[in-house]
């Protein structure tokens, strides 16, 4: 950050100039990046929106769980799922076989049953809903990873790493994982959005870490208390927007990720 | 496939079975006698060795026999059946409409190209599908049921509602508005999928050599859109079926639980708050065995289809 803009920050104390030149500043900020304009516009209508003092306060805290959830558990999805991927990929035979037919078995099983099963008997934490989501969505990430690892297996510089003696853990670490790590970064970025939708329908059913407030418990809190038939809207429709906007982000980041990744994309 | 479900049954199995605290504790009343608690735990067959006790309960499973409700004192398999032709009906309902409205929107965006009515489009169904349906369904909740008193809130039938027959009661006027609103709930969380499938392979299939062998034979652009483009365009959108079936097995038990739909997603939420061990086992297994076999059928569907992909390819 350059000194200057730190300078610009308003300050208690300051002269008015200061302050004219703050707000001057801020103004050009805003107009030359439109999603700063937009955040600090939404910002102002959810306080708007959600004056009353509680539903502000449980909303800002609702959203430690959220992103806590969605990237410890898109890490583990993303972590899990290379480590799977390029293990399959390299070796290939009986490991490959079992590791895919492991796939094959996470696919089938019915995703938010199994969490909620799972949650419910391990007892309601945040730590195992992530541990549940880590165990069921490595999948994809390692399907994908397994298939680009098995054409990177035949590459040349591969197979010079080999001939000069690299062992399989070197060559898997050092020379495969680099290659592989966008499209995991990619998956992973997927899998954000998907586990803050997973943490708030589980919070909603009633499955939630009591201890934490999240956006899930206050719709949860919400519904039970017959918010819906006394029309208080500025109770439920914040959170849910709130959590819109979140995995939304989560979707143009691996969007626009994509593109970088497969420019042929970008002409759409 | 049956591969598959007997290994989810299995983790299922153990999943139960090695979790801390006795699975009768809801059911054993702690006023009993430690003699009463014992005698208690030999019915159940608690006492068996592992082994014995996973070859039981295959075998049961394999006859469609599940155990008795702790909470309802009901046999688990009746309570099963009973939900399930309500949670067929709404996801099934769900993922045809959702596709039917989806297809149709994204080859019509694929035409607005680079208009404003495409950003707006995509912009919502992006939205919408980025929303936790059970948010959407308590908006729709609010705005339908309480503040209109358009939809009835909850259930399946008003109270009192006697049919002659299953069929009876699936086409009254009555089920079809409680229906509606879970319904439109899943629709729109599922829509998303179809619509921009739709929208990228149209604008692939734009670029081709015979669409502009088309517009160079003069054919009105409606003609071109819907007899050339749209019907090259919508194959892979009906392999994503499969998919969207998947998807909406997420959804549908949230859905269910916030129209009150008796459904299987909502008698499996019902019975892990209880700690109702038979009934949370026997309805996950059925919803695992809807989710495998569904799969199973839009292959099948999609090898009908397509004929140039056989099953054994894939």
């Amino acid at each position: 950050m350059r000194s200057g803009s730190v300078d610009a920050l308003p300050r208690p104390g300051q002269t008015w100039a200061g302050w004219r030149r703050a707000a001057g500043t801020l103004w050009g900020v805003l107009q030359h990046d439109r999603f700063a304009f937009a955040g600090i516009c939404i910002y102002a209508l959810f306080v708007l929106i959600a004056l009353s003092g509680d539903i502000f306060a449980q909303l800002v805290y609702g959203a430690r769980p959220a992103l806590t959830v969605g990237f410890v558990a898109a890490f583990f999805v993303a972590l899990i799922g290379t480590s799977v991927g390029i293990i399959a990929g390299y070796y290939g035979g009986w490991l490959d076989a079992v590791l895919m037919r492991l796939a094959d078995v996470a696919f089938g099983i019915p995703y938010l049953p199994f969490v909620i099963v799972l949650v419910a008997f391990l007892g309601p934490s945040l730590w195992n809903i992530v541990l549940t989501m880590a165990l069921l969505l490595w999948k994809d990430t390692a399907r994908v990873v397994r298939a680009q690892v098995l054409t990177l297996r035949e590459r040349g510089f591969v197979e010079a790493a080999r001939v000069l003696g690299s062992s399989p853990r070197r060559l898997m670490l050092v020379h495969l994982a680099p290659n592989v790590l966008p499209i995991a970064l990619l998956y992973g970025s997927l899998a954000v959005g998907w586990a803050i939708l997973t943490e708030a329908s589980v919070s909603f059913l009633g499955f939630g870490d009591p201890a934490r407030i999240s956006w899930g418990y206050m719709l949860q809190d919400a519904y039970i208390s017959q918010a819906l038939s006394g029309g208080a809207y500025n109770w439920f429709i914040p959170p849910g927007v709130c959590i819109m906007l979140v995995v939304m982000a989560g979707y143009f980041i691996s969007r626009g990720y994509e593109e970088l990744l497969f420019p042929r994309l970008r002409r759409r | 496939m049956l591969l598959v479900l007997w290994v989810v049954a299995t983790l299922l199995f153990l999943i139960f079975r090695l979790m801390p605290g006795n699975p009768l504790a809801a059911y054993i009343d702690p006023n009993f006698t430690a003699d009463q608690q014992q005698a208690l735990i030999h019915e159940f067959g608690l006492d068996l060795p592992l082994w014995q006790q996973y070859l039981i309960f295959l075998r049961a499973s394999a006859a469609g026999s599940m155990g008795q409700s702790f909470f309802y004192h009901a046999p688990v398999a009746q309570l099963v059946w009973e939900a399930l032709p309500n949670t067929l009906i709404l996801v099934l309902g769900a993922v045809i409409i959702a596709f039917l409205i989806g297809a149709p929107a994204g080859a019509f965006l694929a035409w607005k190209r680079g208009t404003a009515v495409e950003t707006a489009g995509i912009s919502l169904a992006l939205a919408v599908r980025a929303a936790p349906e059970f948010w959407v369904g308590m908006i729709l909740l609010a705005v339908f049921s309480f503040s209109l008193r358009w939809f009835p809130t909850s259930g399946t039938a008003s109270p009192g509602a006697q049919y002659a027959s299953l069929w009876r009661q699936l086409t009254s006027p009555d089920f079809l508005r409680h229906l509606a609103l879970p319904l439109l709930t899943l629709v729109l969380y599922l829509q998303g999928l179809p619509l921009l499938l739709m929208r990228s392979n149209m604008l692939d299939v734009m670029e081709e050599e015979f669409i502009v062998m088309a517009r160079m034979k003069g054919l009105p652009e409606g003609r071109i859109l819907l007899r050339h483009a749209a019907r090259n365009a919508l194959l892979p959108v009906v392999t994503a079926f499969a998919l969207v079936v998947g998807y909406s097995l997420q959804g549908y038990v949230v859905v269910e639980n916030v129209f009150s739909w008796p459904g299987l997603g909502r008698l499996l939420v019902k019975a892990v708050a209880a700690k109702d061990y038979p009934l949370a086992q026997g309805a996950f297994l059925l919803i695992a065995a809807l989710a495998i076999f569904m799969n199973l059928a839009a292959d099948l569907f999609y090898t009908w289809l397509d004929p140039r992909v056989s099953y054994a390819k894939r």
